[in-house]
């Protein structure tokens, strides 16, 4: 599929953010990463999309919305390959691409049905181990226990 | 370590463990001592434990201090539905520091991050239970003379035994080789393999407890459960080929020496009790000093 052809499917913007190269089986869980769906700004989407380095590729294009670094590197666990557009007056003015962070608190559930954060009202911390070069596990701070961000289950 | 909670085995460093075994060693040589006058010590046990609570009574009694608290949850507050935050918050009003068992994982940190005094984590769930690992540190040492270049032989269930975890991240600070004797379905877990691999150590698994148990400084036995197997039959027929017998015995070394974290079952036949390279019911004399060790060195008296 053209570059041209892209743009007709998701309708550009003239300012906001481009979210591109997520993984198209993770679209949904980067939504609720993002809590896009709370949001009252404009927000299109195209999923299924050709991609040559993921085979099938989803994107996000946000007016009027701009993301802090703390905030969009939420997303890497599952995205790491996500490239963001930084949109002003149609043109990009900035290119960004999202760090896996060291540490990640309250976006997703442990996957050990016996960890306390299961059971009670306690917040989950993960410490963001390399599992190898592609992919990293999620060490729980409580159980310590490893979820893989693939099986992820996100709040 | 003062004022430090215990959680993990690995919150404790390489220096932090000989100190602990150290000052084991003056408690052993010296077992009643007025240390702990005027110290109130919490024992939460949201889940019952014989021994574990009452060598930690019987270390803190010897000392002179005071107990509280309870020996299943079902004489605790939890039964009315309280949190595990408003039990420990509460608690923490009452004593100097809280000796904790509880069924979840992660509940002893969790505890550690609400109360104002430190927590000691006598085992959360299938996690973590580092005064074991202590007291098993000590055994080893106390027997070997150093915990150094030994050879250790760990022999049962190495999937779900949190005791045989917590000991092999522990011993690797120490240059120790291996040996893994378990069924398949029991074997050791990738990530401790993968552990080792990165810290340089060598190991070897083997399905059979055979002749190679001659090169044993330290023979490590633990319970295979029932409940980890899905098929009965399986179990019935696993659990009588991990048995230590007396007469396996005869070509080991002289210094080696047979470790169980106790309750056992069955896997250490009854007539190895008297062979003097049984040392399982010392070990469980030696978690009394350990943890008289734990307690007062957190407490910043020794």
């Amino acid at each position: 599929m053209s570059d041209q052809k892209k743009k007709l499917l998701v309708s550009a913007i003239e300012n906001g953010t481009v979210i591109d190269h997520i993984p198209a089986n993770h679209l949904f869980k980067v939504i609720s990463i993002l809590g896009l769906d709370s949001l009252k700004k404009q927000i299109t989407f195209g999923t299924n999309l050709e991609s040559k380095k993921l085979g099938h590729k989803a994107i996000i294009k946000l007016s009027e919305v701009y993301f802090k670094d703390e905030d969009i590197n939420k997303i890497a666990l599952i995205a790491p390959h996500a490239k963001l557009n930084i949109i002003h007056n149609f043109k990009v003015t900035d290119k960004r691409d999202v760090q896996v962070p060291e540490k990640i608190k309250g976006i997703a559930k442990c996957g050990n049905p016996k960890c306390i954060t299961n059971n009670d009202n306690v917040n989950t911390i993960f410490y963001v181990l390399p599992k190898d070069s592609e992919k990293v596990a999620l060490k729980c701070h409580y159980c310590e226990k490893i979820t893989d961000p693939e099986d992820m289950e996100v709040f | 370590m003062k004022n430090r909670s215990l959680i993990s085995i690995n919150d404790y460093s390489k220096e932090d463990i000989t100190k602990v075994l150290d000052l084991a060693e003056e408690f052993e040589k010296n077992p009643t001592q007025s240390l702990l006058e005027n110290k109130v010590i919490g024992t939460l046990f949201f889940e019952p434990s014989t021994r574990t609570r009452l060598s930690f009574e019987s270390a803190v009694n010897r000392l002179n201090g005071r107990i509280i608290g309870f020996a299943s949850k079902d004489s605790s507050s939890v039964q009315k539905g309280e949190s595990l935050k408003d039990t420990i918050k509460t608690v923490n009003n009452y004593c100097d520091l809280i000796v904790m068992r509880h069924p979840l994982e992660g509940s002893a940190r969790f505890a550690s991050e609400v109360a104002d005094i430190p927590v000691v984590n006598a085992g959360d769930g299938a996690n973590q239970h580092p005064t074991q690992t202590l007291l098993d540190l000590y055994s080893i040492r106390k027997t070997q003379g150093t915990l150094e270049n030994l050879n250790v032989f760990l022999i049962g269930d190495l999937k779900y035994g949190r005791t045989v975890h917590s000991l092999l991240m522990a011993m690797s600070n120490f240059n120790t080789t291996f040996n893994f004797i378990s069924p398949e379905e029991l074997k050791l877990p990738d990530e401790y393999k993968m552990y080792l691999q990165d810290k340089g150590l060598e190991y070897e698994e083997h399905i059979d407890i055979t002749d190679n148990i001659n090169n044993a400084d330290i023979i490590y036995m633990t319970r295979i459960q029932r409940e980890r197997f899905s098929d009965p039959m399986e179990y019935e027929k696993t659990k009588n080929s991990y048995v230590l017998k007396n007469d396996m015995l005869d070509g080991t070394k002289e210094n080696m020496k047979i470790l169980h974290p106790l309750p056992r079952v069955n896997e250490i036949h009854e007539d190895v009790d008297e062979n003097k390279k049984s040392y399982y019911f010392t070990q469980a004399l030696n978690g009394v000093y350990t943890r008289m060790a734990i307690i007062t060195s957190i407490l910043g008296i020794k």
